[in-house]
């Protein structure tokens, strides 16, 4: 296991009390694992991406442990934290636009990047790198400004990853592109793994289509909680929990026309999560809730690598 | 219903409109009422100005578009029968003001005359008609409601009047899985009672589901349009089938398109504009400057 | 929101009202208030009660606060208080006259120059750079030479017409900004027209804003009459704040240890200011739902 992560609880403080983004979720990585981390807005996904490299100010571990490569990450100790990023864990942002310096050129911006960590530009390896990705080797003398979304996109890509760390935490880097950039951009994430650059990786994204062409396991959260995890191909074909069922069956693919199969959303709601009802979270938009749902479900391994947290299954 | 012949549109940039930049160049298509037509394509590919032009809130360049023959006239006449709903729920609502002032703004300019209880009661019924629990959404904040209530909301303002025709444009591209299919089911519900839609998008699994025809737009041109099942079955544009590869796909692997070997435009002798290539099934050159001619 | 719903006045209250209602339960709203109504109505009332001629020599110079003298003398023996009281008056009405005209000219410009953009922008972007531009104290020097009129109105009135281009640069900025939300373009599309859009969806989203641009300018105006006070430009009769600091200063208060002087009118144009901007921080508050949970 490259990755585990023990019942994780990470809360967000507000004037009205802690949010529970995370509420406890357990995983593991394999090396060389990609893992897609798919579901709602505000089901914790991002806050799990963010919570393994970088916790911002109001965000608070209540519980749990992460460990990489053996070695216990202190996730809620920044300080700390900065001997891990971009060496042991690294982050490709939602907005890869926003993360360059707009008044450097990159050939600066990669240096001084570097140095700031107390590693040597190896010139020929980013270019090398860079031509793996599609980027010609000109980018470099240019401002990010002059670059194309998908070309920032992917050269934040490379950035994050030289030094080639351990976990590669990518934080919906598809949502805002076109869906020919996407897949030159999915292509690459799984050029990098190829090229034993990264080791792990968690995909985080709302578009289980695309997941599903990446990811070895896609991992399904509902309100701060493990629903699903399994295999890519047991999730789309198989999945048990109702609702990786009701998500898929709401996909919308070409194909589909509205005349001929009509599709249904899940009606409801996720609940608030400032102060969550006991028992299965999803029990109130679930179609087979029954009365053993009051109780939390506890996540079962029905085959190898299939975990599902329900009781009906 | 909508015609749309030639259009174009030329941005201008630079200090006093020095240059200018063409978004949009010679497009041509119809919406019929109780259709849904989508408009798809990439970001920069002009889809979104031409909605704006067709609501009336740009100006064209050149060329003409006309709703039930007469020239687009922004104004309180128009905006009774045509209406647009935007991408971002949030900005689309002031948020210093409750949610449900863009109802009352609607009775200010259209309905001033009608009693404030039999309003109240209209409302309602245009939010039961998009689903909506009027107790939930009335007298709140854009803030404390969902994205998917808010798009319900524009939906339930667009009830109010007499609408034919409603641009959407990229309204689902925000929401969630969960909610997205209801939106869009509700478009089809409204296309039923003959509204005509024009549906925007860059996402091709979304304008399949609604669309009977679908026009392909790349950099303020059409390359290819036509009834749906045709554009999306047997599409001709080499562009269309780059689109269409890179659509993931649930059950399907992720396949490089074919490549084309001749330029069907010209291997039918099509000669300038688009080549009907069957019944509606309209069809531009490659590539101008790098078509390979049989 | 639970918090919110339980404190939120009834349902479908007017949005006039409500501001109302959390307006006077902002504290800071109030405590910044009610300081500056003090000051303001020691202003208005203090010079009726008080009707001695502020300027007139006394036969106690340079006497600490007593009962007799509330604020002490200065070294000729001037009543402080009483010049206090006159200078809060026109100190008063300099930063009003001023801050007004220029919040006016500065809001007028700025709308119409975000909100339209293009020729007109350009245009009313240039008028505002040349004020900028010009200076404001040698030409307000040269004005009051010429025409000679050494009243506060005036001096207000010339503070005002050259203190507003960086307002208008300010609020054309935000404008700018605010003009591409999509409920702008909703609200075109509900029958509104520029006036109205401006009044009614861009400038409740500045209100704060607005609010401190008028305290900005309102503090600018009081700096700059008491500048033009100090070069013998003010009003030859009477007294304000800028001129007891600039006589205080003059006569080495400060050295000769006459605190009673500079520090009842340095604290009263220190709290005067500041207490607007506390107000305004709580403004804020009232005028954005989303702050007014936390």
């Amino acid at each position: 296991m490259s990755l585990l992560v023990s019942e994780l609880k990470v809360h967000y403080r507000t004037l009205r009390g802690d949010v529970r983004a995370l509420d406890g979720v357990t995983f593991g990585l394999r090396d060389g694992e990609i893992l897609g981390l798919v579901g709602e807005s505000g089901c914790g996904k991002s806050t799990l991406g963010k919570s393994l490299i970088r916790m911002d100010g109001r965000m608070r571990r209540a519980g749990g442990t992460v460990v990489l490569d053996g070695r216990e990450l202190p996730i809620d100790d920044d300080r700390a934290m900065n001997a891990f990023r971009f060496r042991e864990v690294s982050l490709i942002p939602q907005y890869a636009m926003s993360a360059l310096n707009p008044t450097r050129k990159l050939r600066r911006m990669v240096g001084e990047l570097l140095r700031s960590r107390g590693a040597p530009l190896d010139a020929e390896e980013l270019e090398r790198r860079m031509s793996q990705v599609g980027l010609p080797r000109e980018v470099l003398d240019r401002y990010p400004i002059e670059l194309s979304g998908g070309m920032k996109q992917r050269m934040v890509m490379v950035i994050s990853t030289l030094l080639d760390p351990s976990l590669l935490i990518a934080d919906e880097v598809t949502s805002a592109l076109d869906v020919s950039t996407q897949k030159a951009v999915a292509r690459a994430l799984l050029g990098f793994r190829e090229r034993g650059y990264v080791k792990s990786m968690i995909f985080v994204t709302h578009d289980i289509a695309l997941t599903h062409h990446i990811a070895d396991t896609i991992m399904v959260m509902y309100a701060g909680r493990l629903a699903e995890k399994a295999p890519a191909d047991v999730i789309v074909k198989k999945p048990r929990h109702p609702y990786t069922r009701l998500l898929l069956d709401a996909l919308p693919e070409v194909g589909v026309r509205y005349a001929d199969r009509r599709l249904e959303g899940i009606a409801g709601s996720p609940p608030s999560l400032l102060d969550p009802p006991p028992g299965c979270r999803f029990r109130a938009r679930c179609p087979i809730a029954g009365d053993e749902c009051a109780e939390d479900p506890p996540v079962a391994e029905l085959t190898p690598g299939h975990h599902v947290a329900c009781w009906k299954v | 219903m909508l015609k749309l012949r030639d259009v174009t549109k030329e941005f201008r940039v630079g200090a006093f409109g020095g240059r200018s930049v063409r978004a949009v160049k010679g497009v041509n298509f119809e919406v019929a009422p109780g259709e849904v037509v989508s408009l798809i394509g990439e970001s920069g590919s002009g889809k979104s100005t031409l909605g704006r032009m067709i609501l009336g809130l740009n100006p064209v360049t050149s060329g003409s578009i006309t709703f039930d023959d007469l020239p687009v006239r922004a104004g309180k006449e128009y905006y009774r029968r045509v209406q647009g709903i935007f991408q971002d729920p949030f900005s689309s609502f002031n948020p210093v003001f409750k949610a449900d002032r863009v109802f009352g703004m609607i009775k200010e300019t259209y309905h001033p005359a009608v009693p404030a209880a039999e309003w109240a009661g209209r409302v309602d019924s245009a939010l039961r008609d998009v689903r909506l629990n009027p107790d939930q959404v009335l007298g709140k904040y854009p803030h404390q409601l969902s994205g998917g209530q808010l798009q319900r909301l524009l939906i339930a303002r667009a009830l109010l009047l007499d609408i034919k025709l409603l641009v959407a444009d990229e309204i689902t591209s925000m929401l969630d899985a969960s909610t997205r299919i209801d939106v869009l089911n509700l478009l089809a519900e409204l296309k039923a009672r003959g509204l005509g839609v024009l549906y925007i998008t860059h996402d091709l699994s979304l304008g399949s589901y609604l669309a009977e025809r679908t026009v392909v737009l790349r950099r303020g041109s059409v390359v290819e349009m036509g009834p749906t099942e045709r554009v999306f079955g047997d599409p001709l544009h080499p562009y269309t089938r780059e689109l269409l590869s890179a659509v993931p796909r649930l059950h399907e692997a992720w396949d490089d398109p074919t490549p084309v070997d001749d330029c069907p435009y010209h291997r039918e002798g099509g000669s300038g504009g688009l080549f009907e290539a069957g019944p509606g099934h309209l069809v531009a050159c490659a590539e101008l400057e790098t078509c390979v001619r049989p | 929101m639970s918090a919110l719903q339980e404190v939120a006045p009834p349902e479908r209250a007017g949005v006039r009202r409500e501001a109302l209602y959390f307006a006077v339960r902002n504290g800071k709203l109030m405590a910044g208030f009610g300081i500056v109504l003090v000051l303001l109505l020691l202003g208005l009332l203090g010079p009726v009660l008080f009707t001695d001629a502020p300027n007139e020599y006394g036969p106690q110079p340079m006497s600490p606060p007593s009962a007799e003298h509330w604020f002490g003398t200065t070294t000729f023996g001037q009543d402080v208080f009483t010049q206090f009281v006159h200078g809060l008056r026109s100190t008063f009405a300099v930063g009003v006259v001023g801050g007004g005209i220029a919040a006016v000219i500065g809001m007028l410009v700025g709308f119409v120059a975000g909100y339209r953009g293009g020729v007109v922008d350009e245009i009313l972007n240039m008028l505002t750079n040349v004020i900028l531009v010009i200076p404001t104290l040698a030409v307000l020097l040269i004005v009051n030479a010429y025409l000679g009129i050494r009243s506060v109105a005036v001096q207000g009135l010339f503070i005002g017409l050259t203190q507003w281009p960086w307002a208008a640069r300010a609020i054309r900025a935000q404008t700018f900004s605010l003009r591409t939300r999509e409920f702008v373009d909703l609200a075109r599309m509900s029958g509104a027209g520029t006036g109205r859009i401006i009044a009614r969806e861009i400038a409740p989203n500045m209100s704060s804003y607005l609010f401190m641009t008028f305290i900005l300018l309102f503090g600018g105006s009081v700096l700059i009459a008491s500048s033009l006070d100090f070069i013998g430009l003010g009003p030859t009769e009477g007294v304000s704040l800028g001129l007891m600091l600039q006589n205080a200063n003059q006569w080495s208060a400060l050295q000769l240890g006459l605190w009673w002087w500079f520090v009842p009118p340095g604290a009263a144009i220190t709290a005067v200011v500041g207490a607007l901007y506390v107000a305004n921080v709580g403004l804020d508050e009232v005028f954005n739902p989303k702050l007014r949970e936390t």
